[in-house]
């Protein structure tokens, strides 16, 4: 066991880990943040995806003692009180989500697909981009929808503040 | 009638807690005192267990219990059965062997367990699981059909000769060679249905928690049907009564038929919480889950089609060999059967069929429905003989099939189902409308000047949902019943509680379900809860497959409504003093028709529940219940039209156009229902471009993970054109019949029929991945 410290939504975090946990572990065992889920054991379906300082990564790749220091950002830290973040609006706008399981993951990583495109975005960009997050719901075709909805969203946003 | 009614893609209610990550499925749920399961699996796909030492295990940290099958044998704990019982063609009942929830003696598949760890944290049990040492000795084994029927070959279970589990048929085998004897063309097509893997997102988990005070189980489990899981572990697995077991399926992620079942984990969970007296949870790992989840499709036939000299349809022979995997699984049997030859007439008038269907066991992961069940292995098998036909008659395919078209219903096919309605032209028109099907020609020849091979398919699928009459599946064999049930319950305040058996796991019941209401009362969606998915709070139901929920599921809801309504209306009326007959509902209002006299329901409510002033000898309240058996299945039924291009260098298949043109009766959420659509046209496309479960000659699974097996991506996708034509079914008062599985039904044909005439070659196996479109064109 070692004792770790991180910035997790905003607040300072410390725990006690055993070397071999994962980040993904971290969120969901010690922290009750379970809103970052596993879908697979292979680094395949980005369900766990999370921001570590600001860039989407896999949470099952990084192990918990590797992200000290780090700010991290997980689906419950994105919405300001009740206001959801464009992205998140966009996906239950454009019915992004069924079973709700990748969604986290898939929306963690669209933010940081639109903040590197920023408005250059276009429907083959986003599909190429969400390579790394598998769903087996929608067939993918809301999430693209929603993904291109939100872009023009959050430059509005960004514009406002 | 309502903003919010029927016809209104309204956003979904369940949505806010998804997207912010404030789902509760089963693995984020912690009990006080929690243990940790983790199973010792074979690595043998057929073996015999000689010996198992866990004591190395024992003396690990935090290691609880390691059990083996022996001890569950010990304390009577069933063995799984398959629910469906279907007669050979001699007479004789199909042949189950023996299924423990873990080998005592024998392993017949790669993952089956043959020990489980109890533990403090679930790193621990997974660390004991690998000190568990297990002694087998290897038997030969049978990997695939044509293994598994071979003389001679390794016999999985002393109950079924040969691996044969039934010869069952289906239709007039001697009118059928008759039709064939006067056929002017017979067309014949062999065809595998591959494997496939359902690959739900969530990972199947339990915590069973039993209270010894009590003498009482609760098992949170990742289920479509909670109360078939009670029913199921109480009267058949010998877990508990159904009175001291509460089943809760929370948010699911994903089914697609694998969480129909009950599967061993969950039997162990329960039986070990007993044990060791604390819960105990499981979560499977994905590649736990590619061994373990029942897998679908796997079909090897041979069919045949006999046509007139008019290209009229005479008559369709099919022989089918259907893989079961090592065990029957819970719905197994019914699905190559009656959820399969069934639906060999399609959209088509065809005088005379004949289907064989022989089951078998082999040494894989179980096989049992899987999105769609029988009937995209009958839709693929039938679409792609119309093509061939087309191809061999030299006519159109779309002409082809509008010639044999069913036009005039209620139709009675000569295998079992009679269809309601539809519109089939209809729906073929509305497809080719939307990809320009006329101009094609050009544009493949315009592709052509540009060194791609393009190409059409067409598919034209019908489907059975809404299952099921239960006195109609009883007389085919089937364990339970097929209705669903609905309770409402209009609180003092006026809101509305729908509780029903359906089990949503993306759906969005909670949504449909409450425009229902809105539709009824006039009243928002937000004043009206759907609660689902625990036995202890619905009264009981069968659960969400076989697109059912709003046929069977919804139709319910709507006769406890009409019970609602009838009471209320009567209350209103005493308080209006008005007649009965003069009440009509509008805007959340009971008003008497012609004047301005009303009463909110709020207020009819709380005269409900006061019980003041109600009419003489009427019980207080506004709680009603029902239970609804439909009266026949329900027909969906559509047109698909796929256009791409291969690159002849690569092989490799680039979408152009994918239009669908679907029948689904009345849409309650259109927005939802094109969800569902794309959903199952995806996994139609998987299966028809990528996806394949395959294992090598020693039984041993080589696509056991997202590395292996071929999910589809984004960016093997494209966007779909979505369109609708309606006929209303008939059968129920919503005038609805299924979406759910319509895409993984229609899709596959469409895809390969497409890629077949674009290369020319009518040669080609599913998933059509580059490489094996590349040998096809330069073979």
């Amino acid at each position: 066991m070692s004792r770790i410290e991180l910035t997790i939504n905003g607040k300072a975090v410390s725990a006690d880990v055993e070397g071999r946990t994962l980040l993904v572990h971290l969120l969901r065992e010690n922290l009750d943040l379970t809103g970052t889920h596993i879908g697979c054991d292979t680094s395949q379906c980005g369900a766990c995806t999370v921001h570590i300082d600001g860039r989407a990564v896999k949470s099952c790749t990084v192990l918990a003692g590797q992200a000290a220091g780090s700010n991290v950002t997980t689906i419950e830290g994105i919405a300001k009180g009740d206001e959801l973040h464009p992205m998140q609006a966009a996906f239950r706008d454009n019915h992004g989500l069924q079973c709700g399981y990748c969604t986290p993951g898939m929306i963690m990583s669209s933010i940081d697909i639109v903040h590197r495109h920023g408005g250059k975005l276009d429907e083959a960009t986003v599909r190429q981009e969400l390579e790394g997050n598998i769903c087996r719901c929608t067939g993918y075709h809301n999430i693209v929808k929603a993904v291109l909805d939100a872009a023009g969203r959050m430059k509005v946003s960004q514009a406002a503040e | 009638m309502s903003v919010e009614g029927i016809g209104a893609s309204v956003v979904r209610k369940e949505d806010k807690r998804f997207i912010t990550g404030k789902g509760r499925y089963v693995d984020d749920i912690k009990l006080l005192g929690m243990t940790f399961a983790h199973f010792v699996r074979s690595p043998h796909a057929h073996a015999k267990v000689k010996s198992i030492d866990s004591s190395a295990a024992m003396k690990m940290p935090g290691v609880i219990a390691v059990a083996t099958g022996k001890e569950l044998v010990d304390d009577k704990v069933g063995n799984l059965i398959c629910g469906w019982a279907i007669t050979s063609k001699d007479g004789t009942p199909m042949k189950m062997g023996a299924w423990p929830a873990i080998a005592p003696e024998t392993v017949r598949f790669v993952g089956q367990a043959v020990a489980v760890v109890i533990a403090d944290s679930k790193n621990l049990a997974k660390d004991a699981a690998e000190a568990v040492v297990v002694d087998y000795e290897e038997l030969p084994s049978v990997p695939d059909i044509k293994a598994a029927i071979k003389p001679g070959a390794p016999q999985l279970h002393p109950e079924a000769p040969g691996n044969v589990i039934y010869d069952w048929a289906l239709g007039d085998e001697a009118a059928t060679k008759a039709a064939f004897s006067k056929a002017a063309n017979v067309v014949s097509l062999d065809l595998v249905n591959n494997r496939l893997v359902p690959n739900a997102m969530e990972p199947r988990a339990a915590i069973a928690d039993y209270d010894t005070a009590e003498e009482h189980f609760t098992l949170y489990t990742t289920s479509q049907n909670p109360h078939v899981a009670r029913l199921v572990l109480s009267a058949f697995y010998n877990i508990a009564p159904e009175h001291k077991l509460r089943v809760i399926a929370p948010d699911v992620g994903g089914g697609f038929g694998s969480k129909i079942y009950i599967y061993p984990e969950e039997m162990v969970a329960l039986w070990a919480s007993k044990k060791v007296g604390r819960p105990v949870k499981w979560t499977g790992d994905r590649t736990e889950a590619f061994l373990t989840d029942h897998h679908g499709r796997d079909h090897v036939s041979k069919a045949e089609m006999a046509f007139d000299k008019d290209n009229k349809i005479l008559g369709l022979r099919v022989k089918t060999h259907a893989n079961f995997g090592a065990y029957m699984s819970l719905f197994s049997s019914a699905v190559p059967t009656y959820l399969y030859a069934t639906l060999l007439s399609g959209q088509y008038v065809i005088p005379a069929i004949y289907a064989e269907v022989v089951g078998v066991y082999t040494n894989t992961t179980p096989v049992d429905a899987y999105r769609g069940a029988g009937r995209p292995e009958a839709s693929y098998l039938l679409e792609r003989m119309m093509e061939t036909a087309a191809r061999k008659l030299k006519v159109d395919p779309t002409e082809l099939r509008r010639k044999n078209f069913i036009t005039a219903f209620p139709y009675q096919t000569p295998v079992i189902m009679a269809y309601d309605t539809g519109d089939f032209g209809a729906s073929l028109d509305a497809a080719m409308k939307a990809i320009d099907y006329a101009s094609f020609p050009a544009r493949k020849a315009k592709a052509k000047s540009e060194g791609k091979l393009r190409g059409i398919g067409v598919s034209c699928y019908i489907e059975a949902c809404g299952i099921a009459p239960s006195k109609a599946v009883g007389s085919l064999g089937a364990g339970v019943g097929l209705w669903e049930s609905a309770e409402v319950r209009v609180n003092p305040v006026g809101t509305i509680e729908i509780l029903t058996g359906s089990h949503s796991h993306g759906q969005g019941h909670e949504t449909t379900f409450a425009q229902l209401i809105s539709e009824r009362l006039g009243v928002p969606i937000n004043q009206v809860q759907i609660i689902h998915g625990d036995t202890d709070k619905v009264q009981f139901g069968m659960g969400t497959y076989g697109s059912r929920s709003l046929a069977v599921g919804g139709t319910a809801i709507i006769k406890a409504m009409e019970k609602i309504e009838a009471k209320a209306k009567k209350i209103a009326a005493h308080a209006l003093e008005a007649s009965e007959s003069d009440i009509v509902i509008a805007n959340g209002e009971f008003k008497v028709t012609g004047t301005d006299k009303s009463i909110a329901l709020p207020m009819v409510a709380l005269a409900a529940y006061t019980a003041h002033n109600l009419p003489d000898g009427m019980e207080p309240g506004l709680k009603e219940t029902a239970f609804y058996d439909p009266t026949n299945f329900t027909f969906p039924a559509g047109a698909y039209i796929c256009e791409l291009e291969v690159d002849p260098a690569t092989g490799k298949t680039s979408f152009v156009n994918f239009v669908a043109a679907d029948d689904f009766g009345r849409l309650i959420n259109p927005m939802i229902v094109e969800g569902q659509v794309h959903g199952g046209l995806a996994q139609g496309i998987g299966q028809a471009l990528l996806e394949g479960a395959v294992y090598d000659s020693n039984g041993q699974p080589v696509t056991a993970s997202f590395m292996d097996y071929t999910m589809p991506r984004a960016d093997d996708l494209p966007s779909f054109k979505l369109s609708h034509t309606t006929t209303l079914c008939p059968g129920n008062p919503l005038g609805v019949k299924g979406c759910g599985e319509a895409g993984a039904i229609g899709a596959s044909a469409a895809v390969i029929n497409a890629i077949t005439d674009a290369i020319g070659n009518n040669k080609l196996e599913m998933p059509a991945t580059p490489d094996r479109v590349w040998h096809v064109i330069h073979r």
